[in-house]
């Protein structure tokens, strides 16, 4: 812990704060860092903006924000994607106010100019005092380039980045089992829990690949669920795994039983699901559907992390909105099976209200956790946060490098990918 | 207006205002119906209640834990307690069928807990059963003026 650097420095040289095993505090206090953050990481890599489900017919938007740039997400009428700014192109104003809900264009309330979902100006009120110094067709909304991976919807402010799909690269197949919990029918984000913390977004990036504090900060949530939930949940001396994939992105394997959803479905069925099959029988569902369903009902055994502000949790989306370098925005996306038997999409609702959101079992602990962090990080200005765990037991793998559950692994994995951004 | 079923209804709502800011769950617990729900929802919009996501939707067991959860002391976001004062004002009977009655209420909660104090802003509607000269609470909904804004954490029951 000798190895100071000079504080004066901490904000002009991003790869000197960034260690094999240890991160500088700095990373969750300097302002001048996160202005850099959001230049160099969230205006010029892919940022997760929604799932295709909130956005299901044309005409259906949400707002949301790419770093602090309000956005909005629109399908237009020829089923495309749209990821366009919110400001008008004459004074600047804001074109639509609402979280979500389905229009014909975006009509801007301050002098009515309005355009299409592709974001293309098509009216201007009063237009002849303009005469010839206008031209519509270079003034649509400002959009995005937009690619999605199974559903997974993305913008970038670069045109010269990579494809979304190499920059996602192992992280894929990942994906892939995750949609699993679909059991057949597909998809859907019919809600979310929105709450802020008093602290850095990189202390919340860093929990979800944080198996390590689960039976500490969640013993309340632990005590709260039944024998065989709590054998479940007690990974961290298990077979599970962390897994560094490449450009950031990471897997934490709690429940190697449940990473395929759709293996083993033969199996005897846990104990607690089995009044849940029995209403799915009684609903007329064949038994290896009523496996299916039962055995994703309750999500899947991994965390995905992707860099920089989504993980696909177990049974939700985590996505992650900076707000200041004290401040970030959480949203719990919750996920249900698109047109699933109701019996198991209520299953899944009240599973998600009792670990997530302000009043859940799990969310205000760790959410504590993560404030006492930003306050202690004030102490000391030289100190380092230390990332080292599981370094002992690394060793490479087909896709990067594993370690042991509670490894730091996939904050290792995010800190180096922070270090080559910021250094860019 | 009767004034009589009036003052019944808000003396029992204020009295389990007064159990919930002063620690009496046990009582709290004995206030409901066997099927009673707890609903806080996030879209004020929402009337499908059970089908959709709301901040909570505590049936007998769940208000159980949650008030373990509380008093437990495991919990990090719980340790210190929040210290809370709730005024239960401009009470209304807006359904009586001779058995049950819907009533509503405002409700303005300070919340106070390590260095920081709180408040949050509600429409209550209670559904009540008349049971043995009182009541028994069969629903209570609360409808956070900012449910659909971004919140921090709440460690007690609203």
């Amino acid at each position: 812990m000798s190895n100071l650097i000079p504080a004066v420095n901490l904000a002009v040289d991003p790869a000197e704060l960034v260690k094999a095993d240890r991160v500088h505090t700095s990373l969750y206090t300097d302002p001048a860092l996160f202005d850099a953050e959001l230049e160099k990481i969230f205006y010029s890599t892919w940022v997760w903006v929604a799932h295709e489900s909130e956005v299901p017919e044309a005409g259906n938007y949400k707002t949301t924000y790419v770093g602090k740039q309000p956005v909005i997400v629109v399908r237009d009428r020829k089923k495309n994607i749209n990821v366009l700014l919110n400001r008008c192109r004459h004074r600047g104003a804001t074109v639509c106010e609402h979280k979500k809900g389905k229009t014909a264009s975006f009509v801007c309330p301050y002098h009515g100019w309005g355009y299409a979902l592709d974001g293309s100006l098509r009216g201007i009120p009063h237009p002849e005092s303009y005469a010839d110094c206008i031209d519509k067709a270079e003034l649509p909304l400002v959009s995005l380039r937009v690619e999605s991976y199974n559903g997974m919807i993305f913008a970038t402010f670069k045109d010269d980045i990579e494809p979304l799909s190499d920059f996602l690269g192992a992280a894929k197949k990942w994906i892939d089992l995750f949609m699993k919990q679909g059991a057949g029918y597909g998809i859907k984000v019919p809600g979310e829990h929105r709450f802020r913390f008093p602290g850095n977004w990189k202390i919340q990036l860093e929990n979800t690949t944080d198996a390590y504090h689960f039976p500490l900060v969640h013993k309340s949530f632990l005590s709260s669920v039944d024998e065989q939930t709590l054998e479940l949940f007690d990974f961290v001396e298990g077979p599970g795994y962390v897994e560094d994939l490449g450009n950031g992105h990471s897997v934490m394997v709690m429940i190697p039983d449940l990473v395929d959803l759709e293996a083993d479905l033969d199996k005897p069925i846990p104990e607690r699901f089995e009044s849940l099959a029995a209403e799915l029988r009684d609903e007329g569902i064949e038994e290896q559907q009523v496996r299916r369903i039962v055995r994703a009902v309750g999500g899947s055994g991994f965390n995905l992390n992707l860099f920089p502000n989504v993980a696909c949790s177990m049974a939700f989306f985590r996505v992650l909105q900076p707000i200041s370098v004290t401040e970030t925005e959480i949203h719990h996306s919750v996920i249900t099976m698109d047109g699933g038997p109701a019996v198991a999409n209520r299953y899944r609702l009240r599973l998600h209200e009792h670990f997530q959101g302000p009043m859940g079992f799990g969310t205000p602990d760790d959410s504590e956790a993560w404030e006492r962090v930003q306050k202690g990080a004030n102490a000391g200005e030289d100190q380092w946060i230390m990332l080292n765990r599981g370094l002992p037991g690394e060793k490479p793998s087909e896709d990067g490098l594993v370690s042991d559950v509670s490894a730091e692994t996939g904050m290792r994995a995010a800190y180096q990918q922070w270090k080559k951004m910021m250094s860019a | 207006m009767n004034l009589q079923l009036l003052q019944e209804v808000t003396a029992f709502i204020w009295q389990e205002g007064d159990m919930l800011d002063h620690g009496e769950y046990d009582a709290w617990l004995n206030l409901w119906t066997d099927k009673g729900t707890y609903i806080i929802p996030i879209n004020p919009k929402e009337t499908d209640f059970e089908n959709t996501l709301n901040y909570a939707y505590d049936d007998h067991h769940m208000r159980k834990l949650r008030v373990q959860r509380l008093i437990g002391g495991e919990s990090i976001s719980t340790s210190p307690q929040p210290r809370t004062v709730r005024s239960l004002s401009r009470f209304r009977v807006l359904i009586d069928d001779g058995m049950n009655l819907t009533v509503r209420c405002a409700q303005n909660i300070r919340e106070f807990r390590k260095e920081s104090l709180k408040h949050y802003t509600a429409d209550l509607t209670y559904e009540l059963v008349r049971h043995e000269g009182s009541f028994k609470i069969q629903r209570k909904l609360i409808s956070l003026i900012n449910s659909d804004d971004t919140l921090a954490g709440i460690g007690y029951i609203l």
